[in-house]
């Protein structure tokens, strides 16, 4: 005999496409089972897939059949051999790794996960937690609030599962006594509460026998309370508090099928977005407008939290996989410091200081965690000082990325928020996190100063920024004619920085010696204050002897094209050792100097140098006034 | 059964309509958020993996996967080929919509035939359970051999076994191939951890939490093209070992068999597709996808019931199947 909420027989003979189009416009319930060993999960999940009729004739033969070879009830239907589907699951009569089942009834669809109570599979019950929308915690009823009770109660909670049924089970067992179930209510809303659990239902059933499943039981006249299957009909599911945040949408993978087509996928995480919004990309910063929505359906005229989408710009922005695009008024952070819940899924402890790969959202990028600020005790939720985190501990850390993460506290976006841990070697999965804030409050550093670009430094100092790049040996005349060029452009109204040995060899390179190494350092630093400077705006003049033409090309590299002169101070190792100004040619081939470029290291000659200053030909003030006019106009 | 029903849900319909029509892009349906999962996890693959491939039988639930690749990277072709592991013994017309698929949707088409059965010339005759074992499970672990694919698309869903329920939508297999359902990697949220070891390659299921009645739904409303065997018409059948067949290749089977099966015409259909001799037909008059789906959701049998695979080796077939290599 089947309960009147499952009759959908009727309307499927009589009218299926009326049939059909309400199960279409059903709502999606995703709900998971939980609680101690043998509390009588899936043998509740076993129940509701065999009331919903979701179990086929060739199925229950064999669920009959299995019953009484590997049953637990004697013979009678084991319904937790409908889900307990692995072999070494049936042999020992307990759940090992999360099932997925389905079934509907007139109202609602209902994707549930049957969870694993040992305490050994924490990892597979919080895969199942992770996705679920509501979770019955079942409690023996002779055996009350055990510490899997509390553990999986306080992991859901963490998770941020807010709808919480307590099903006291069993109830068959103490002769369905009131007293049982108020003292078994009693205990966990105390507990409950203490985790911060803000409401629960309450309710006595039993799975085997079906007592208070789809019908309120004879055998519990003192319960006036819903059936399991009406609040799961009825329980409201936020979905749209997604929708309300603003948009949000991780990028998966950019579509470029052709030089005419790019767009970029991904799955909208919060909010919404429709063609003439204006969005920005992050961490970058950069801004532009959303063109089209494009679906193989045509394209869209909105598109919301949950969507699978592709999107196009009006800019060619640069935009990535791992990249957020977001509502431009309101994007999220991005920080490299973060406090965090971790939950410990591996046989191996956390290693604190050792590089795993954080995955969130498409980001991934290498992360270390720092000593544990506390680990949680689950049975009494004190806080432990630990050292690291064992197998199926939860605690709370610290942790540094290696580069920006675009992220938002968990409570506020799971998909922004929620992470796993991989590690390097083994590439398993070791942790689930979830973020709280960030540590340093210099978020915005990361996009606002972009939002000034380059191009609106340059176009304010009315210039096109430039490297001008003397190279020559020592005593060539770099420094002094880089200095007289400084001084004409700046007649010329020019903003200009002049960068010489002086003036970073005593600060930022102080470190620095003459080996091969420091010097390609020296100018690798260099080329990098200089493309800071040109950022800015600046014409930047560098005066270094820069004797690799690698190095040379690596700057060349940094900048736009264009932007980077290198001029050639061509004097002959003859004449800038005649000079010896400052007596080091000398001292090196005295042998007192070590590695100087000329004598004992080599300077390699500029091939192509986009100015050449032939020294011995012109004096100081007409090299400067050559390298002047070949700058010209200087726009 | 209460006379008030059908009209009490005739205008809960209307009313729903009404909404739905305000509404449609803000609140999703079940099967607008499946496939939304279904194409972030596809793309997910692509961004992740090496060198994917999707294989491709043909049946409905492929026809619902290729469907879903479309559209996670239109205006791309997906970025990956079909792979067809053939055993020769598939109906003709599931041959002819294979091939114009794959001109459709711009995708390269692998097939693959083990040779070693082709040589031996294996058949569900007269090998029984070999069959599967050495065109299918041994052929599929060949081709992902031969062609080094480190992530495969499979439309496997969690409805359809009770180890499959168990099944990550990322299932990660050894060297050779094997499935370890002890040992599988945590799984949380959307987020999926794709890196792998030497050697190891990875099952993707995009349609994992889809049940058949959300496939059949979902063909219907995007217009699917699927085998025309999945709705009824009279065609040759014969029966063998209490079931029915449909005689697709009259000669081929008189060869096998040493004798001509009797045959009779019959309105059949089929409700899964596989060999043509290993899956069994229906009698059946539903010749619509609504009728098809109206006598899916009155049977009283499983849709895997028609399959010879589930019933070897006991209540573990399907486990053990997997943990031996097969998809
Ligand atoms: N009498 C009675 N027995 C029950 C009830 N629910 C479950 N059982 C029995 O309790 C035992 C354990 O049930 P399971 O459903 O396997 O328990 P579980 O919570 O899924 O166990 P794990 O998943 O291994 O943690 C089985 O023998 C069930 O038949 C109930 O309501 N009444
Ligand atoms: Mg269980």
């Amino acid at each position: 005999m089947r309960d009147p909420v499952y009759q959908t027989e009727a309307l499927i003979a009589e009218d299926i496409d009326a049939y059909l189009e309400t199960h279409q416009h059903k709502s999606m319930l995703r709900f998971i089972t939980c609680g101690s060993v043998d509390d009588g999960k899936s043998t509740l999940i076993g129940r509701l897939l065999y009331d919903s009729k979701m179990i086929f004739e060739d199925q229950l033969a064999a669920l009959e059949s299995d019953s009484k070879k590997v049953g637990t009830q004697g013979g009678e239907i084991d319904f937790a051999l409908l889900v307990d589907g692995l072999a070494a699951e049936r042999e020992q009569g307990i759940t090992i790794d999360v099932a997925y089942r389905f079934f509907n009834t007139e109202k609602r669809k209902f994707i549930v996960a049957d969870c694993p109570g040992h305490e050994q599979y924490t990892r597979n019950m919080i895969t199942g937690a992770s996705t679920a929308d509501l979770a019955v915690i079942l409690i023996d009823a002779r055996k009350g609030v055990l510490v899997q009770t509390r553990r999986h109660s306080y992991l859901c909670h963490l998770i941020g599962i807010r709808n919480i049924v307590l099903a006291v089970n069993k109830m068959d067992l103490v002769d369905y006594d009131q007293a049982v179930f108020d003292e078994i209510v009693k205990d966990y809303a105390a507990f409950a509460q203490s985790i911060g659990i803000e409401s629960f239902t309450a309710m006595p059933i039993s799975g085997f026998r079906g007592d208070n499943i789809t019908a309120l039981s004879a055998n519990t006249p003192w319960y006036d309370g819903p059936t399991l299957i009406d609040h799961l009909e009825t329980v409201e599911v936020l979905a749209s508090v997604d929708l309300d945040r603003p948009f949000r949408m991780p990028v998966q993978w950019v579509n470029r099928p052709n030089l005419d087509f790019r767009g970029f996928s991904g799955l909208i995480a919060t909010g919404s977005v429709k063609p003439g919004d204006e969005i920005r990309v992050l961490p970058s910063g950069k801004t532009s407008i959303v063109s089209r929505i494009v679906t193989l359906d045509g394209d869209l005229d909105e598109a919301v939290a949950g969507q699978s989408v592709t999107v196009c710009l009006t800019d060619e922005i640069d935009c990535s996989r791992g990249d957020v695009i977001a509502a431009a008024a309101n994007p999220p952070e991005a920080a490299d410091q973060f406090e965090a819940t971790l939950v410990w899924l591996n046989d191996d402890p956390m290693v604190v200081g050792r590089a795993y790969w954080l995955k969130l959202g498409s980001q991934t990028v290498s992360v270390t965690v720092q000593q544990p600020k506390y680990a949680v005790n689950v049975n009494s939720m004190e806080h432990l000082a630990v050292k690291t985190l064992d197998l199926n501990a939860i605690g709370v850390a610290e942790i540094i990325t290696d580069r920006p993460i675009v992220f938002e506290p968990y409570a506020d976006n799971r998909a922004l928020g929620g992470f796993i841990l991989i590690d390097k070697l083994s590439n398993a999965t070791v942790a689930a996190g979830m973020l709280h804030f960030s540590l340093r409050r210099a978020q915005n550093v990361h996009w606002q100063p972009t939002d000034l670009t380059r191009e609106d430094h340059a176009r304010m100092k009315n210039q096109t920024p430039k490297v001008l790049w003397f190279t020559g040996l020592s005593g060539a005349g770099k420094s002094t004619i880089a200095n007289e060029v400084e001084k004409r452009l700046a007649l010329m109204n020019r903003h200009t920085f002049l960068l010489d040995g002086d003036n970073v060899r005593h600060g930022l390179n102080k470190d620095l010696g003459f080996t091969e190494a420091d010097r390609i350092e020296n100018i690798r630093r260099v080329g990098e204050v200089a493309k800071l400077m040109a950022d800015a705006g600046l014409i930047v003049l560098t005066a270094f002897i820069s004797p690799f033409r690698a190095e040379r090309e690596m700057v060349r590299n940094m900048l736009p094209e264009g932007e980077f002169v290198e001029i050639f101070v061509d004097t002959p190792l003859e004449v800038a050792e005649a000079r010896d100004v400052k007596g080091l040619y000398k001292k090196a081939r005295s042998g007192a100097l070590k590695n100087f470029t000329g004598i004992d290291s080599p300077y390699e000659e500029p091939l192509t140098p986009e100015i050449r200053i032939d020294t011995g030909a012109m004096t100081i003030e007409e090299a400067a006034d050559y390298v002047i006019r070949q700058l010209l106009p200087l726009k | 059964m209460d006379p008030m029903c059908p009209i009490g849900n005739a205008r809960t319909l209307q009313a729903r309509d009404k909404m739905s029509r305000q509404t449609r892009s803000t609140i999703l349906t079940h099967l607008e958020r499946l496939e939304a999962e279904a194409i972030h996890i596809m793309r997910e693959v692509v961004a992740q993996a090496e060198k994917p491939v999707m294989l491709y039988s043909v049946g409905k639930d492929s026809a619902v996967m290729l469907h879903l690749a479309r559209k996670a990277f239109y205006p791309s072709p997906p970025p990956f080929p079909l792979l067809h592991v053939d055993t020769t013994w598939k109906f003709k017309d599931m041959y002819a919509l294979r091939d114009k698929m794959a001109r459709e949707s711009g995708m390269e088409l692998l097939v693959y035939q083990n040779p070693e059965a082709a040589e031996r010339g294996i058949n569900p005759f007269d090998h029984g359970p070999l069959h599967t074992d050495m065109w299918k499970t041994e052929g599929l672990k060949q081709a992902l051999d031969l062609h080094g694919f480190d992530a495969a698309f499979g439309g496997a869903r969690r409805d359809e076994e009770k180890s499959r329920a168990k099944e990550r939508i990322f299932s990660f297999r050894t060297a050779s191939h094997g499935w370890d359902p002890k040992n599988q990697r945590p799984e949380l949220w959307n987020l999926y951890n794709a890196r792998k070891n030497k050697g190891e390659s990875i099952r993707v299921f995009p349609i994992s939490n889809w049940t058949e009645l959300d496939i059949w739904q979902y063909i219907q409303l995007n217009a699917v093209p699927i085998v025309p065997l999945y709705f009824a018409a009279l065609r040759p059948t014969f029966e063998w070992e209490g079931q029915l067949f449909m005689a697709d290749d009259i000669d081929r089977l008189t060869r096998v068999l040493g004798r001509t099966p009797e045959i009779t015409e019959r309105s059949i259909r089929f409700r899964t597709l596989g060999c043509f001799p290993l899956t069994g037909a229906v009698e059946s008059t539903a010749q619509t996808l609504s009728e098809v789906i109206q006598e899916t959701l009155l049977t009283t049998t499983s849709e895997r019931q028609g399959r010879v695979i589930d019933k070897d080796a006991g209540g573990a077939g399907m486990e053990k199947k997997k943990q031996e290599g097969y998809f």
